[in-house]
């Protein structure tokens, strides 16, 4: 029970902390909640934007989770989800751009997500083989994906007019099918959720990853290679994180330009560690995000609150869910420590 | 030519200085990744007081009180608090970032002023060498100064007592423990000298490369910071060389871009981080971190 409210705990702490932030920058925080909450739920069009700014958190919070849980640490859902991007408008505007609906949709998906995963497997393959720290690869990744993308808005994917650094528009049959703007890719993303879920928990591929995770040389001494599955698990993140750029793009701009991803991917990460990277609470993690993005999105047009506010927001999430999510888990913390202590020769 | 490399000079004084920092607190054990966002708060605290007191030297000294201020945060959770130092790290970097944003537009809610600036010092003699003089002693303080403390930290890492503490710290924490040195302050103090020298590094930007502060300034140069630790292999004097690299890259490109060649620009912004991923692959990597690097420090589990 006490466990089940601290993630509500951090995320009304960060938000009340933010408050008193507005009051001393001479803000009237009543005025800011009040105007953040019409932006995110307050109408029909609030609830639209509150569930396109979802979409991609949910997916790249699905992705950071997945391999957070595998015990490696992918900060390159940024990077991925431009690789994915990128990768779906060159099928949708070069490749391909005369199929039909029914085929253009789910090859710019699997486009997409080959190249999230394929960004993300030079990260795992250095892990692997090289012993190079995930993090400081997936982190460098991320700037040669967004400049990957700078090229080809640049060059072989500008538009035909060249007037501006951004693709051609999409053709209708690669734009995904939308209800009140809310597209497709919003509802696969909600579905993705439970069935990263039953992966994870459900089947023995989830459990040899979870393994992997909390304690690499237990599992080796089972039999699973601690570097194959860190290489499965960053792959599977990256064809994730992948999607949630191609569903932005087929789903929300219908262009590629730079600057496409507001951080979406560094986001992620406070998303996974708020749903304690539990993919089924990813989703209403995901959803808090989101509603915060589209409300501090309105507090700027009608309150002149800079929208920046969602970074702090962010930041305190993830410093109040790992600050003080250890106490509750010391004792897990010590089996992790025998773990290590195991490994000293 | 000399033009490109007095500015590659320049523009790797910042580099130097946060990466020494990093290299601090890397080889007392404790990866912080945050450095990007303490930068940025160097960079937004040196500007708003430089802007307010009309003195640059002020600006730089507020840089670096910010920043040690988000360093202690840093410390209490991922050293004292063992909190998972990656995790801790992004989340000093996004605060920063929603932070400075915020209080940019809050203090400034017009135009961006302009800042005072630090200029150049020629050193006498030494600044009418042919040749290397105006590109090495014809620079600001930045520049002398992070020379010198890439110097400093040399020596204090290989030849002084407190340097071989730091040192044992970050290779076997648990072995100095018992030799009875104290891992835990050890690692704070590192994390805090660290923190300073990146807020100094921050105050560089609007101080000494521009006269503005503008949202999320740094632009990833924190994270180049980190990568020069690596490529650097935790050695002051690879350190130098790595920031020297990567100031001589982004200096080029500059140049480029401003002579409208027609190199597609973003191939040379892409180029730093290309080279460092295969340093990286090509480089025994594990072999020559510090042993404990990254790993909490528990006394009881002994």
């Amino acid at each position: 029970m006490r466990t089940a409210l601290r993630p509500l705990l951090a995320a009304g702490g960060s938000l009340a902390l933010c408050g008193v932030l507005l009051a001393l920058l001479g803000y009237s925080p009543g005025e800011a909640l009040r105007a953040g909450l019409a932006g995110a739920a307050g109408s029909g069009a609030a609830w639209t934007a509150t569930w396109l700014k979802t979409a991609p958190l949910l997916l790249t919070g699905l992705a950071v989770a997945l391999s957070f849980r595998c015990g490696v640490w992918n900060i390159g859902a940024e990077g991925q989800f431009y690789a994915g991007a990128l990768c779906a408008t060159a099928v949708a505007t070069r490749l391909w751009p005369d199929a039909p609906a029914p085929l253009l949709l789910p090859a710019l998906a699997l486009a997409a997500a080959l190249g999230g995963a394929g960004l993300a497997a030079v990260a795992a393959a250095l892990r692997a083989w090289r012993g190079v720290s995930e993090v400081i690869s997936t982190i460098l990744l991320n700037f040669v994906a967004i400049q990957a993308v700078a090229l080809a808005v640049h060059g072989p994917l500008q538009e035909a007019a060249r007037a501006y650094p951004e693709s051609d528009a999409f053709p209708a049959a690669a734009l995904l099918p939308a209800w009140h703007r809310v597209h497709l890719g919003v509802a696969l993303a909600v579905v993705l959720a439970p069935v990263l879920h039953a992966l994870v928990s459900r089947t023995a591929l989830g459990f040899r990853l979870r393994a992997v995770g909390l304690s690499p040389l237990a599992a080796r001494f089972s039999g699973i290679s601690p570097e194959v599955h860190g290489f499965l698990a960053l792959a599977l993140a990256g064809a994730l994180a992948g999607l949630a750029g191609a569903f932005e793009v087929a789903g929300v701009t219908g262009r590629l330009y730079e600057g496409l991803s507001p951080g979406t991917g560094y986001t992620a990460i406070a998303v996974a560690l708020l749903a304690r990277l539990e993919p089924l609470a990813v989703v209403p993690s995901a959803l808090f995000f989101g509603a915060l993005d589209a409300g501090s999105a309105a507090l700027q047009r009608s309150a002149g609150i800079p929208s920046v506010l969602t970074e702090i927001v962010q930041g305190l999430v993830i410093l109040l869910s790992v600050g003080f999510a250890l106490g509750g888990s010391a004792r897990r913390a010590v089996a992790r420590d025998e773990a290590s202590l195991a490994e000293e020769p | 030519m000399e033009a490109v490399l007095v500015a590659a000079v320049r523009l790797a004084a910042p580099l130097l200085l946060a990466a020494l920092g990093e290299l601090l607190v890397e080889r007392a054990g404790v990866v912080n990744i945050g450095i990007e966002g303490l930068m940025l708060a160097g960079a937004f605290a040196a500007f708003a007081v430089a802007v307010a007191s009309g003195s640059p030297a002020a600006g730089v000294a507020a840089g670096c009180l910010a920043a040690t201020a988000l360093g202690a945060l840093f410390a209490g959770f991922a050293v004292l608090r063992r909190a998972d130092q990656i995790v801790t790290g992004t989340a000093l970097n996004l605060l920063a970032l929603g932070a400075t944003g915020l209080a940019a537009r809050a203090l400034y809610p017009g135009a961006i002023p302009a800042a005072p600036t630090i200029g150049e010092i020629a050193l006498p003699g030494l600044s009418e060498l042919p040749g290397i003089g105006p590109v090495l002693f014809r620079q600001s303080g930045f520049v002398y100064a992070s020379f010198a403390l890439a110097a400093a930290i040399a020596l204090f890492l290989a030849r002084t007592r407190a340097g071989l503490r730091l040192r044992a710290v970050g290779e076997a924490a648990r072995a100095a423990d018992a030799e009875g040195v104290p891992v835990q302050a050890v690692r704070v103090a590192a994390v805090l000298a660290g923190a300073a020298l990146a807020g100094i590094a921050g105050a560089a930007l609007p101080l000494a490369q521009s006269n503005t502060f503008t949202e999320n300034m740094t632009a990833g140069r924190g994270f180049i910071a980190l990568a020069c630790v690596i490529f650097g292999r935790w050695r002051a004097g690879g350190v130098v060389c790595a920031a020297l690299f990567f100031g001589a890259a982004t200096s080029l490109q500059y140049r480029l871009q401003a002579r409208g060649f027609d190199v597609p620009y973003p191939v040379f912004l892409m180029l730093p981080y290309v080279v460092t991923l295969l340093v990286l692959a090509l480089a025994t990597g594990r072999a020559r971190a510090p042993g404990d690097l990254g790993r909490p420090h528990r006394r009881e589990a002994r």
